[in-house]
Parts: C-alpha cells; structure tokens; sequence
C-alpha cells in the first residue's frame, strides 16, 4: 500500500511561523459588543466610590435632609405632606444630575485612552456608545428602587392607581434615557474630568434647583418663577407628583403650558432629546474619538 | 492571505491643518521581522503607528496591514492585529483578569474562552499573582506587561508597539525586552516605536530612522552604524592641560575630526574600526605618554545619529511638540 504524503503547503509553514495565520473569530455582533463594555461600565460604578455615592448616598441622604431639617418650614400651597410633596422633586434632581455621571464616564475614557484601545478592536460600530448607555441606564434604577424605599420609610406613599405609578417610575426610566444622551454630549464636547465637573456644578446644579423640585415655584420672584416653570425639571418633579397621586401646588388657569400638563411637557422633552440632541450626541463624539 | 509584507505603506501623509506630522512615508516590512522606527519625540511615529493601526485616516498614501488596506478594510485589519499605545491603556479599575478578559471578549472570543486565553496569558507573562488586582495600582512595568498580554488575545499577525519602554526603569526595560524576544521567536511581525539606539538594536532587525515625518535612514543597525560613521572612541585624559594632545592623538587615529569638552576633560571620535580602532587609539596613546582615566569604544545616541544624519541636534520645538 502506498501512502502519499502531501508537500506541505505554504500556508502551513505560514502558520507554523506565524500565530495568527489561523482564521480570525467571526463577530458575535453588536449586542455582545454592548454588553461587555455595559459590563465593565458597572463594574466602573462599583470601584469608584464617588460615582457609587452619587447614586446611593446622595438621593438618600437628599431625602432625608429635606424630610427633616428643611420640611418643617416649607409649606406646601394647597395642603399636603412635604414629605410627599419632596419626593417627585428629589426624584428629578437625581435623574437630570445622572448626566454628569454618564460625562464623567466619556471624559475618563478620552484620558485614559480607553477610546483607542477600543478603536484598535474588531468591535461592532457604535458599541462602545452603546455600552456607556446600557450601563448607565441600568445604573438609573439603583437610584431610583433606593430612594422609593427611603421614602417610604420617611412616610411617602403612592396614592394613585397602578396604571399611573407604572407610567411614573416608566417616565423616570425614559428621562434617565434622555439625559444619557446629554452627558454623552457634555462629556465629548468638554473631553477631560476636570472640566465636566466645572461645567456639572456651574450648569446642572442651577437647572435642579430653579424649579420645582424642593419648593413650590410660586414662592420664586419673576424672572426666576417664569425659569422654573419652563423648566423640564419642574415639570418632572411635577408630573411624578401627579402620577403618584402626591400633593402638589394647584395650577392655576393663568399658568403656562408646562405647569397645566406636566406629564405631556415632560414627555414632549424626552422624546426631543431622543431625537434633537441622541443623533448630536453621537456625532460629536465620533468627531471627539478620531482626529 | 498573508502577504510576505504584512506591513506596506507608500507614501503616508499626515496633515493636522498646517502642520505635517507625517511627509511622505514608504515601509515594507517582512512577515517575521522586527522594525524599529527610531526617533525623536514628536518626529511622527506615533502619527504612523495610529495609522498604520486604524486609528487615524492618512491625508495621502495608502497603507496595507495583515494584507487589507487600512482605510477601506478596518475591521479586518484590527481582527489582525495587536496594538499596545505609547501609555499603557488598561482600565485601571478593573483588575488585570478583568481587563483581559474584556478584550479577549472583545476579539470575539466567547465568555469561556476569553477566561482560560486570560488566565493563560497572566501566567505567560508572570503577572498570575496580580490577577485579580486592580491595575491602578499596578507598578509601570506590570502595566506594560498587561497591556503587551492584551495586544496578544486573538495571536495578532502583526503587532505595534509604539515606545514599549518609555518611562520604565531599567530592570522593567530588561524584562520587557526579554518577553519582546519570545514574540519574535515566535515569528510575529513586529513594528515599534522607540527613542532608543540600544534598544532598536536590540530587537530590531531593520531600523528606519525618522525626523520631522520623514525617513531619513533605513537599513539593519550595522549598516546605519556605518552610515553614521560607526561608533565612538571617548576618552577621558588624567592631566586637563594634554587634553588637546590627547585628542589630536584621536584624531590622527581615527582619521575623523575629535569633539572636545573641556568641562569633562573627554575627547570623542567616530570609528569604523570597532575595537581594532580602539587599540590603536590605545597604542597610539601610550606612545605619545598620555595617560587617560578611560577609554572606550560607546554605541552613538540618538543624538548624536541626528547630528551625523540631519547635521542638526534634535531641536527643541520637537521637544516641545512632543509635550503637547
């Protein structure tokens, strides 16, 4: 019996030379991709202190520091627990505020080259976005199950039918979406850590606080109240307000668009950012990645 | 298919506005062999390298890697290749496990696959013990380590190192060129960047010389040596006032023009003749009753390869763009 043995091929040599000359793994597409940047997203909050108070401590102690030290000597117009009344606003404050988080993470990965180390992957396009964006939604909902238990202990209660207490904490998810879209915006136009901090606390820190979302706006001086009452994060605290069944000051036939149908305004915002500043966000840190 | 360049580029221009990081450069670069690209700060390499790598878009030129052309094939050049940038780019909070596994995910490897490629390559590159520490605080060198395991997940055809050892101390430099050396044993197709002669020589098997994103020499470290005029004769005279004798006496030697410093008593020559030169010089010396605190033959630096090549120190403003 003859055995012919094959010359060996170039390609063998080829891998016997070289490691790599093996078929490169096909893709597992872009949902894999997203998922294992979301994971380490995570991973991120759970390392840096900081972040992790931002979204445990602060709200927490927020409730608790408005429930007991200011409540007392807030009334609210029209009767009604401040208590109660608290916790759309700190709810609000919480979700615009999870912005900065979101360009604190795009800032840290410009300094720490984390972008190329990426770009030098075969990874899906829009992965590493999309995974700053699953990981930061998901991180919206330790915030917001923690604050709901701090105020029940403290004595809010859901007054409303399940229909509209879903619709609330849905509204709170859908406005966590949104502001992912301006942290990942601030975080590629600003590019460093230091500077979204700036920017954080000289932008964000006025928004949550001219609005409703500790004291009713009519006690506000004009032009501060007309401010407020526009304010996207006065008509969420309001409109969390309203799903809950919560009190609330009464709008009055004067008052504008955003004060009569805050639930609608709230929602008309949300779906403008999707649409307006998502697609803005997204180019501008492509342009930010490359040069 | 693997082409015998893995790595080819022809006439790569780089404009950022006015200004020309890169002006016109050509590489081949064999499949198994190492090319080092030797330069000042901020003559261009990295510009090439993030080309090279798909990181940045060429203003003009083409540029093909692992056989695919960077511009119009990306993605399957980066499934191709390793890149460990000039600053370590681990995550630093997650731990050296962590890190590696996401990458290797990230090669597309599945979740189980990814842990035992990690595992492995933590104890490849001895760093098994720190695995599940976070890299923040992981010394330099480890963090250079981990990223070289990184660049390595998916067993690259081709790998760029862009300065490897920049910043390490020496024992850290050593044992990075030790691990350096297995890749190449291994036959892996390997593109650094260094500021470094020594090290060029070292590992590489060609070295391209660049100044101001231009090639302005090419070829394996003996023939750039002789291109620069070989190495240097230095001595250093005992008595100050025969310091002019002694580098007379260098010079006539040597046959090249001796460079005097009066400060540190020590005259140097460029030499062709290796250490035959040096006895020379050494007889030549004894003759003439000069009496030296030492002799030596030293590899030229990077500086002085400039000055031979460009017939310019490296400049300041090159410094100065390096620190942007």
């Amino acid at each position: 019996m003859t055995v012919i043995t094959p010359p060996p091929t170039d390609t063998t040599i080829e891998q016997l030379v070289t490691p790599g000359g093996s078929d490169p793994h096909s893709s597992r597409g872009v949902f894999h991709d997203v998922w294992v940047i979301a994971r380490r997203g995570l991973i991120h909050m759970k390392r840096q202190p900081e972040a992790l108070s931002d979204a445990t401590i602060q709200p927490i102690m927020f409730v608790l520091l408005f429930a007991f030290v200011f409540g007392g000597a807030i009334k609210v117009p029209g009767g009604g627990s401040y208590k109660e009344f608290l916790m759309g606003g700190i709810f609000a404050q919480t979700i615009v505020f999870s912005a900065f988080g979101v360009a604190m993470s795009i800032a840290n990965d410009r300094k720490n080259q984390a972008v190329d180390r990426f770009r030098s992957l075969p990874i899906a396009n829009g992965a590493v976005l999309g995974g700053h964006a699953v990981a930061n939604l998901l991180k919206a909902f330790l915030p917001i199950v923690l604050m709901s238990l701090t105020g029940l202990v403290v004595g809010w209660r859901i007054h409303s039918s399940a229909v509209d207490a879903a619709h609330g904490y849905f509204l709170m998810v859908a406005f966590s979406f949104a502001m992912i879209w301006i942290g990942v915006l601030l975080g590629s136009l600003v590019g460093s850590p230091e500077g979204v901090t700036g920017i954080a606390f000289a932008v964000l820190f006025p928004i949550t606080f001219i609005a409703s979302t500790f004291v009713p706006v009519v006690t506000m001086p004009e032009p501060l109240r007309t401010i407020a009452q526009w304010n996207p994060t006065t008509s969420l605290s309001d409109a969390l307000r309203e799903l809950f069944g919560n009190p609330n000051t009464p709008a009055l036939p004067s008052d504008p668009f955003p004060i009569q149908h805050p639930v609608l305004y709230t929602w008309i915002w949300i779906v403008g950012i999707v649409v307006v500043v998502a697609p803005l966000a997204v180019r501008v840190y492509r342009k930010s990645t490359v040069d | 298919m693997t082409t015998s360049h893995p790595i080819e580029a022809t006439g790569l221009v780089k404009r950022f506005g006015e200004k020309t990081a890169l002006g016109g450069v050509d590489l081949a670069v064999p499949a198994g062999t190492v090319t080092a690209v030797l330069g000042p700060n901020g003559a261009g390499k990295t510009t090439a390298v993030r080309i090279l790598t798909t990181l940045s878009a060429a203003t003009e030129g083409t540029a093909r890697v692992a056989g695919f052309d960077v511009a119009t094939h990306p993605t399957e050049v980066r499934r191709r290749i390793g890149l460990a940038a000039q600053d370590a780019t681990v995550d630093p909070l997650l731990t050296g496990f962590e890190n590696l596994v996401m990458i290797s995910e990230l090669h597309q490897l599945s979740r189980s696959a990814a842990k035992a490629r990690a595992s492995e390559l933590l104890e490849e590159f001895s760093l098994a013990d720190a695995a599940n520490r976070v890299t923040s605080g992981y010394s330099g060198g480890m963090r250079r380590r981990l990223d070289l395991a990184a660049t390595l997940v998916a067993d690259p055809q081709v790998l760029f190192l862009d300065e490897p050892t920049t910043g390490l101390d020496p024992r850290a430099r050593n044992e990075l060129w030790e691990v350096l050396d297995v890749l190449v044993e291994r036959g892996t197709t390997l593109l650094l960047t260094t500021q470094y002669l020594e090290e060029a020589d070292r590992l590489a098997d060609d070295i391209v010389v660049i100044d101001h994103g231009r090639i302005i020499a090419q070829g394996d470290a003996r023939s750039l040596k002789r291109q620069v005029g070989g190495d240097n004769i230095g001595l250093i005279v005992t008595d100050p006032d025969r310091l002019t004798e002694g580098a007379e006496v260098l010079s006539k030697v040597t046959g090249a023009d001796a460079v005097i410093d009066p400060q540190s008593r020590s005259a140097v020559a460029p030499t062709s003749e290796g250490v035959a030169g040096l006895a020379d010089v050494a007889r030549a010396l004894a003759d003439a009753g000069i009496e030296v605190e030492d002799l030596g033959l030293r590899q030229p630096t990077l500086d002085e390869v400039f000055l031979t090549l460009t017939g310019n120190p490296i400049s300041d403003d090159e410094a100065e763009e390096a620190a942007r």
